[in-house]
């Protein structure tokens, strides 16, 4: 155990960081991505036009129900027969932002339908344009909703992105796999792998954590119980 | 009171589905006038005003809003103005709803200058100077900085109300805006609403609060099954009815 310290971890740990690297801009690049897609099918859904709404229900039916490696590989090995050679950073990054802009675009859909009606008319009522009552009025308090979901999924990412290493790309995972190739020392590298996975994984969720603080408005804040407001004695005032 | 014709409504119809609500509904509102809508419930009053502002469409039927056809008939067919011209109109013409409908992420102060600052293009100083000013008036001065969330149901119709001043319209549409409070908040909004008919705003209320539309109105129009049945000042319709329907309503509310 002295040993993993003070030898092995300075020895192998910088080509494990460089791997993390990948791993964190693959996640950042491909949730952006999926912040994109998701916030697009979710107004496409709930636009109106009934085909545009069948087309992005069967994509994201599609892409839920298909194993994200197997959407992986099919991305990595059938782009380049129709002529489109992608890099593995960048086929992972278009597989992983589709495949979480599906489930992205249901979270944001059922976040947009959860702001009640009266709003929207509130809104109409004023004068207000559609597309105006989505930006001032909706899409705010659907943001501040799905919020605590989006940055659960991030997380779920920045493990899933492992998979790309299937498709050579080189990030946390795939170079500890070449270390252990290499030295055989399977139970320590994956270790330290795993070691790394929890370190993002972790200040990943304390990230997530204040940004949904500094969205939720100052009385609702609270560290744990009921929230003050519902208490009743301020609405009574 | 009286003054010139603001809204004109001719053989209005509104149908959703199979289900005929409106079945011709002829009604004019002029400047500064208070007019009521009572009736019993489906009878289609809360279409009305929201056909008003087009917060829903009519089927058929014209719509004149200072002048100005919002749907009518034209060239042989029924025709609804452009969305951005319904919008113009809206502006003028703010609703009160029965559920306040606050926008729940913005305090007080926000939801009152929201309409002034996006919709008029106020400057903020001076939407923030008008807003003060009519949350004053409401009786909501401390409150400017709470959340829709933290006032009681009263003060959340006060906000609306002072929301739809804010726009500085040409009428005010309500929408049973006592129906959703509790019975000793009533009273104050009424105090709100009759404050505003004072000042000479022009009003359509829809309520079943018959004893403040007596007091109050200039006009009723009594509503059933789609069709205006009688209109009139207050002490004609409560005190000397003519239709029998109307008869019944009014003994059927005395109780």
């Amino acid at each position: 155990m002295y040993e993993f310290f003070t030898v092995l971890l300075p020895k192998y740990l910088p080509f494990l960081l460089e791997g993390a690297l990948v791993t964190l801009q693959i996640s950042v690049l491909s949730m952006t991505g999926a912040l994109i897609i998701g916030m697009g099918v979710a107004l496409g859904r709930l636009s109106g036009i009934q085909p545009v709404n069948w087309t992005l229900a069967a994509y994201v039916e599609i892409w839920r129900n298909v194993p994200l490696i197997v959407q992986l590989m099919v991305i990595y090995f059938t782009l380049p027969e129709i002529g489109i050679r992608l890099p593995g950073f960048w086929a992972g990054t278009l597989g992983l932002s589709l495949n979480l802009g599906a489930y992205l675009s249901e979270v944001f859909r059922s976040a947009i339908i959860s702001i009640d009606a009266g709003q929207r008319e509130a809104g109409k009522s004023i004068g207000m344009s559609q597309i105006m009552t989505y930006r001032r009025i909706i899409l705010p308090q659907a943001l501040r909703i799905a919020v605590p979901t989006v940055g659960g999924y991030f997380i779920a990412l920045l493990k899933d992105s492992s998979l790309v290493s299937f498709i050579a790309v080189n990030e946390l995972l795939r170079n500890g796999t070449i270390l252990i190739a290499n030295t055989f020392q399977t139970m320590q590298i994956y270790m330290m792998v795993a070691m790394i996975y929890f370190a993002l994984s972790f200040i990943a969720s304390r990230v997530v954590h204040s940004i949904e603080r500094a969205l939720t408005p100052k009385h609702l804040r609270h560290k744990r119980g009921l929230p003050k407001s519902l208490s009743g004695e301020v609405a009574a005032s | 009171m009286t003054g010139q014709p603001l809204l004109r409504i001719e053989e209005l119809h509104k149908s959703f589905g199979a289900l005929n609500v409106l079945k011709g509904v002829s009604l004019s509102v002029r400047l500064g006038e208070v007019a009521f809508l009572i009736g019993p419930s489906g009878s289609g009053k809360s279409t009305l005003v929201r056909c008003i502002n087009f917060l829903e469409t009519p089927t058929a039927g014209t719509i004149k809003f200072e002048g100005e056809t919002l749907c009518g008939m034209r060239n042989g067919a029924f025709y609804v103005a452009p969305e951005k011209k319904l919008r113009a109109a809206r502006s003028h013409m703010p609703m009160v709803f029965q559920q306040f409908n606050l926008f729940a992420h913005k305090t007080v102060l926000q939801n009152v200058i929201e309409g002034p600052i996006q919709i008029k293009g106020s400057r903020r100083e001076e939407a923030i100077a008008d807003a003060m000013r009519l949350l004053g008036d409401v009786g909501l001065r401390e409150k400017v900085d709470y959340y829709p969330d933290q006032l009681s149901g009263g003060q959340k119709q006060r906000v609306a109300i002072a929301r739809a001043l804010a726009m500085h319209p040409k009428v005010i549409l309500f929408d049973e805006p006592t129906s959703a409070l509790d019975p000793e908040l009533v009273t104050g909004i009424l105090d709100t609403i009759r404050g505003l008919a004072n000042k000479g705003m022009t009003l359509i209320i829809v309520t079943h609060e018959m004893g403040f539309a007596r007091k109050l109105a200039d006009v009723v129009h009594f509503m059933a099954d789609g069709h205006i049945i009688e209109s009139g000042p207050p002490d004609q319709i409560f005190d000397r009815p003519e239709s029998p329907r109307l008869s019944s309503f009014i003994r059927s509310i005395l109780r």
